[in-house]
């Protein structure tokens, strides 16, 4: 599992956490039984306050991604993610795919491609 | 006591200048507290009333609860200065066993650790130490004693990125051992980088105060475009800090309520409603920009 933060852009620090963790699942990088770092190693490694990692370690397990063990550490869970959301996952590549193909048809740049994304993704979380 | 530094209509006057002009904040326990500012917005000074350095012109200042001065409070307190001024004369080792016997609280093995991770030269005098590792051995002395709160001013000041960040991780480390560090920092990256709550100062008042993750849910800029974009009265609602019209583009930052401004967008006919996520530096940038404006 590899996490890449950027600070400045405006997200909460703790649901890109989540996000990459999440993202780690759906693509099989962690599976049911891994064990996840400590809250203290993650906040060392990504030198963000451990208070960020508990956040993220906290709605991570209200989603039922994982499972806290007090003292024991926090562990991949066996999720409802399973073959059915590969499966689903597969199935929305093929749409992004003929979708960017399309708008690439259009002459849209890929940066404007990008760009629209984006901005229906954050309109729908506001709207939400 | 949830709060561990409490001011409230802090000022101090340097002749006829206010160095502070009614600074309040409250500083949560069990965060890192990036206390953000330009050069001489007043951080400095803040901290020095804080430590009992100088005396404040007028207001009140509580810290751990106590007022200023204290000898009990004094001793649960950390300090970094920003010039890291310590015994010069003394070498590296000396000054470290200088300082150990005095705090109940020194840890052993974070010293050991220390040593190790900042490579310092135990025999070199203080005074033929680079400013970086003076810094190093400032944050040793600090670290060590896992104090219950730590305040360091412009920690990062003089430091290598590499430095810098090994800082930053050492800041991390000692809160996840529960201590609450309050840094100075003119530096938004770092602040938002590691920071639970912010406090951020201009002209010796505070301009952006609370927890990090909130100002980000709060905030968003709202960009609208319009053939013919309508004056920008029609955009003053609740929730709206500012509103710049550039040719057909009417951006909107704003500090919540932003279905409703987006709504309104629509009304008026945009052609394109864009909402984004702000991030601290524009935040802090705008702030300032307001600050000015109304003084």
């Amino acid at each position: 599992m590899v996490i890449r933060l950027m600070p400045s852009s405006g997200v909460p620090i703790y649901l890109q956490i989540v996000e990459q963790i999440r993202h780690s699942i759906e693509i099989g990088a962690l599976v049911e039984g891994d064990q996840l770092p400590a809250i203290r190693t993650l906040a060392e490694e990504l030198v963000v306050s451990p208070n960020t990692v508990v956040k993220a370690y906290d709605e991570l397990e209200r989603e039922g991604l994982i499972r806290l063990r007090h003292g024991a550490g926090a562990y991949v869970k066996n999720s409802n993610l399973g073959k059915s959301q590969v499966r689903r996952l597969r199935e929305a590549s093929v749409v992004v795919k003929e979708t960017v193909r399309k708008l690439r048809s259009m002459g849209l740049s890929d940066d404007e491609i990008r760009r629209l994304f984006e901005a229906e993704l954050i309109e729908e979380v506001v709207m939400r | 006591m949830k709060a561990v530094i409490e001011t409230r209509d802090l000022t101090k006057r340097f002749g006829h200048n206010y160095a502070l002009a009614g600074l309040t904040m409250t500083v949560p326990r069990g965060q890192i507290v990036g206390f953000l500012g330009r050069n001489g917005a007043g951080k400095t000074t803040t901290i020095k009333i804080l430590l009992d350095v100088i005396r404040r012109t007028s207001g009140e200042v509580a810290l751990l609860g106590e007022p200023t001065g204290s000898v009990a409070v004094r001793r649960r307190i950390g300090f970094l200065s920003e010039d890291k001024r310590l015994y010069p004369y003394m070498t590296v080792r000396e000054v470290i066993a200088f300082t150990r016997p005095f705090f109940p609280t020194w840890r052993v093995e974070t010293e050991t650790r220390l040593l190790a991770d900042f490579e310092l030269p135990l025999n070199r005098k203080v005074s033929a130490l680079s400013k970086g590792m003076r810094t190093k051995v400032g944050l040793l002395l600090n670290l060590c004693r896992h104090a219950e709160l730590l305040i360091l001013d412009e920690p990062s000041e003089g430091l290598d990125p590499v430095m810098g960040e090994q800082m930053l991780q050492c800041l991390v480390q000692q809160a996840a051992d529960g201590t609450t560090i309050f840094f100075s920092s003119h530096q938004v990256a770092e602040v938002e980088q590691i920071a639970d709550y912010i406090i951020a100062v201009e002209k010796g008042r505070v301009i952006l105060e609370g927890s990090l993750d909130h100002l980000r849910h709060k905030f968003r800029r709202v960009n609208l475009v319009f053939d013919d974009p309508p004056e920008p009265e029609a955009f003053r609602r609740h929730g709206v800090d500012q509103v710049i019209v550039q040719g057909r583009t009417v951006s909107i930052l704003a500090n919540g309520n932003v279905e409703e401004i987006a709504a309104l967008g629509r009304i008026h006919a945009a052609k394109s409603v864009e909402v984004q996520p702000v991030g601290l530096k524009e935040l802090f940038l705008e702030k300032v920009r307001e600050e000015h404006a109304n003084s």
